[in-house]
């Protein structure tokens, strides 16, 4: 009999699988943990990329911003990168969190591509990614003056996510600040 | 109308599958020689109607039919017909029904060029075929019906092609890889018919050869076309990304690695049978689970199709059908004793069962690694992302192990080879090799590289055991020209599989290790130096497509004082999408490509962010994956997969040292 239940074996492993596929169905990768959308951003104590100086949550909030999750290794950034230095240019604060990266790598990445950010924090073991809910660079938040996230884009900001999406939050928060 | 009678094709469609799936398995099981025969005929007749519906939901884009909600969303009136035309499969619904058409198609071409197989096992593998065709189409027709309207509301103009998918490897792109993928399910159907029958001898193993080396060189080419794509149109020079999409085709392909080479076990030895059917079970199930993967929103991934968890339910439900109900077949029919014929350690019968532990250590790895994200999420652990340094760390080095085995895999002899003949064959390819990897990095390149060296001595081993080996089947005849000439079709593929191979490793090693890459500010009028190439900015000018507006930066590359190409890349701005879109200009050439892309204007002076590299070899990669799929059709001419089933016997005693092989 032992020999025919271990053929067995590969069904097992295939309804673990399928179960663990089932749960997944149920979970959005792309979904904000609902925790964090409204709560302040979590607390820190990072390097600031490529400086000695210690950043935390306070240094790098005070007015509306964008939160940029990037990394050298991570193929979309690069593809978002170009539309970053746009709204960059045209007067969006953006903060970067250099997500599990290598400072050399990363500084050599804003030397050649150009800077779009304010300020970067130095993620290096992702501990603020995992405070954050990071899935995967990159990912880009939406935080007011008071420093509460009110908005998670998983994926590609480019201009017809910061148009359609990220614009109008930020336009709202903005007025709502003016009154 | 049009699209209605497609939509109808479709539903015929559906129920012939369903016959084709019921009646000849009661036939098969009742003995009822009747109902098995009319198999290969419904098979046929769910192509004609498939292919009907396709055509109905071609024209609908062709013609720019905007009513039709698919057409709509991806296509656009000023889009080039060409790319209306792969437009049809740029998206979930279309390239569902590409899906199904293909399937047909296999299922069409069993029924047509399987003619002499005994009718018991034809009836059994079309049904199979069958049911997975009902699968298919129904979640086509319920989920994803690609012929629904807009009406009313028809817009006046279609939201265009993704302007990353206008291009012409992605129209052949998915047709190569659906046709691997798909193909694999021949396999299947050939694996389960054999465990309904309770029959797993070696001619099963014979009649799927043929199918399974055809599916996996499709695969193949079809992969290589994918990476050839990032690597001219994302516009960064990378060309592999170990994204969930791209893990999605490479699994099933490492699987049907293994698949190919222990079915040449089970053919020539009748060995690892039931082995080779779970293998065969695994790499259709890999198929489906890269399906599901890619079209149920579980993973997030660059280039997934817009996702949708019903979609992934339907999808989840028939994985669960087809795989949970296989496995279980095997469990219950596989056999559960041992072959009688043994073999010992030192025979080729080894090497190839290497081959299977590291394709399957490979496959398994990563499969863990495109899991992992889920598997923490599901485990309330936090979400995760896998990058490419796992996978490089995990992948890489297994196909480092692999390769001194795949070079001694050829010499050896089935069932019992000797340590001392491998060292005579071997002892001089292996000196050669060392040395020949060990200079020649010395003399290409200014500082020495251990990788390249690495890739250079185990790539020689592979070349030079290769000529040893083709040295000593020649040796016996009249001429070494004769010698040649008695060289059957799969050893031929064998062989030039291989050496594609080495040449894969080759590049991607030299490409790697080699590259150079400037990142800089650029003017018109500047000129950079990379690796001794010098490229000169002339000008940026204003170019009108049919679709986008674009600026074209002119360049000339000079080598050695002399010109050697004009390179031209754009940035475009698609019109309908607004998207911006980076197009690579791109010098091509055996021994290295040069790469010249556009970043962002830099400040108002007319400089640009401009990207130049050069990437030794990178073709190498490529064109060894094109020699790895042209073996595997070359070993399809073989003469013995054609003969009457009357008139094979066994191997012969001189065949099982000298004959074809895997």
């Amino acid at each position: 009999m032992a020999p025919r239940l271990k053929l067995f074996a590969p069904l097992l492993i295939f309804a673990l699988l399928a179960l663990l596929l089932f749960r997944g169905l149920s979970l959005d990768p792309r979904e904000m943990p609902s925790a964090l959308i409204d709560k302040p951003l979590p607390e820190f104590e990072l390097f600031s990329l490529g400086e000695q100086r210690m950043l935390t949550r306070e240094d790098v909030t005070g007015q509306i911003s964008l939160f940029n999750v990037w990394a050298t290794w991570c193929v979309s950034c690069r593809v978002e990168h170009p539309y970053l230095q746009q709204l960059a240019d045209a007067g969006v604060p953006i903060v970067g969190v250099n997500y599990k990266d290598e400072d050399a790598a990363a500084l050599r990445w804003l030397q050649d591509l150009g800077n779009p950010y304010t300020v970067n924090i130095a993620d290096r073991d992702g501990t603020l990614g995992l405070d954050l809910g990071v899935y995967g660079a990159p990912e880009t938040y939406v935080v007011d003056a008071d420093g509460v996230i009110r908005y998670r884009h998983v994926g590609v900001v480019d201009e017809r996510v910061w148009r359609s999406i990220l614009e109008p939050i930020v336009l709202e928060l903005t007025a709502a600040e003016m009154n | 109308m049009i699209p209605e009678l497609g939509h109808f094709a479709l539903i015929i469609g559906l129920c012939l599958s369903l016959t084709l799936t019921v009646v000849p398995l009661w036939g098969a099981w009742r003995g009822n020689a009747a109902a098995m025969s009319i198999a290969p005929s419904l098979a046929i007749g769910v192509l004609v109607f498939v292919a009907i519906s396709f055509a109905c939901l071609t024209i609908a884009f062709l013609q720019d039919d905007f009513s039709v909600e698919v057409v709509a969303n991806n296509s656009n009136s000023l889009l080039p017909a060409m790319y209306k035309f792969s437009a049809v499969w740029g998206n979930h619904e279309g390239s569902l029904l590409l899906w199904v058409l293909i399937l047909a198609f296999w299922m069409s071409a069993v029924a047509i060029f399987s003619r002499e197989l005994p009718l018991l096992m034809l009836s059994r593998v079309l049904a199979v075929m069958g049911a997975i065709s009902v699968g298919f189409t129904s979640f086509s027709l319920f989920t994803s019906n690609p012929f629904a309207r807009l009406l009313p509301g028809t817009p006046a103009d279609g939201q265009d092609l993704n302007p990353l998918l206008q291009d012409p490897g992605l129209i052949i792109h998915p047709p190569l890889l659906y046709m691997g993928y798909v193909g694999f399910s021949v396999a299947f159907a050939f694996a389960i018919a054999a465990l309904l029958g309770g029959r797993l001898d070696a001619s099963w193993a014979k009649w799927s050869r043929p199918w399974t080396n055809v599916a996996w060189a499709f695969l193949t080419l079809g992969i290589m076309l994918g990476s050839w794509w990032a690597y001219y149109e994302l516009g960064w020079g990378g060309w592999w990304f170990w994204d969930p999409v791209e893990n999605a085709s490479f699994l099933p392909w490492l699987a049907g690695t293994a698949l190919i080479h222990s079915l040449a076990v089970t053919e020539k030895r009748g060995l690892f049978k039931s082995w080779t059917v779970l293998l065969a079970i695994f790499a259709f199930s890999l198929s489906l689970l890269g399906t599901f993967l890619v079209r149920s929103g579980v993973l997030t991934s660059v280039h997934a199709f817009a996702t949708d968890p019903e979609r992934g339910l339907f999808i989840l439900i028939f994985l669960a059908i087809v795989v949970g109900g296989s496995l279980t077949l095997y469990a219950v029919k596989a056999p559960s004793v041992g072959s009688r014929v043994s073999f010992n350690w030192i025979s080729r019968e080894s090497l190839l069962l290497t081959n299977n532990v590291v394709f399957l250590a490979a496959t398994l790895t990563v499969l863990f690694g495109t899991l992992f994200p889920l598997i923490m999420d599901a485990l309330g652990q936090g979400k995760y992302s896998v990058g490419p340094p796992y996978f490089n760390l995990v992948f890489v080095p297994l196909m480092a192990v692999l390769m001194p085995f795949m070079g001694l895999g050829p010499v050896s002899r089935w069932k019992k080879d000797d340590a001392k003949r491998w060292r005579a064959e071997l002892l001089l390819p292996a000196i050669v090799a060392v040395v020949c990897g060990i200079t020649l990095p010395y003399f290409t390149a200014d500082e020495y590289n251990v990788w390249v060296a690495l890739a250079l001595v185990l790539a020689f081993w592979l070349l030079l055991g290769m000529l040893r080996d083709l040295a000593f089947r020649t040796a016996n005849a009249a001429s070494r020209l004769q010698g040649l000439k008695r060289l059957t079709p799969s050893y031929w593929g064998m062989l030039i599989a291989h050496l594609g191979f080495a040449a894969t490793v080759i590049g991607v090693v030299a490409t790697s290790q080699y590259s150079v890459e400037h990142d800089l500010k650029m003017s018109p009028g500047d000129t950079d130096v990379v690796a001794g190439y010098s490229f000169t900015f002339n000008e940026v000018v204003p170019f009108r497509g049919p679709n986008f507006v674009a600026d074209e930066a002119r360049f000339t590359v000079h080598y050695q004082g002399e010109e050697i190409a004009r390179l031209a890349p754009q940035k475009r701005r698609y019109l309908a999408s607004g998207s911006i879109m980076t197009e690579a200009a791109i010098d091509d050439g055996l021994w290295r490509d040069l790469f010249v892309a556009m970043g962002e204007p830099v400040g108002d002076d007319g400089a640009w962010a401009i990207r130049l590299h050069y990437k030794p070899m990178v073709r190498w990669m490529w064109l060894g994956a094109i020699f790895i799929s042209l073996g595997a059709f070359v070993t399809v001419a073989d003469k013995r997969y054609r003969r009457a089933p009357s008139r094979v016997s066994a191997p012969t005693a001189q065949e099982d040292v000298h004959g074809a092989k895997a």
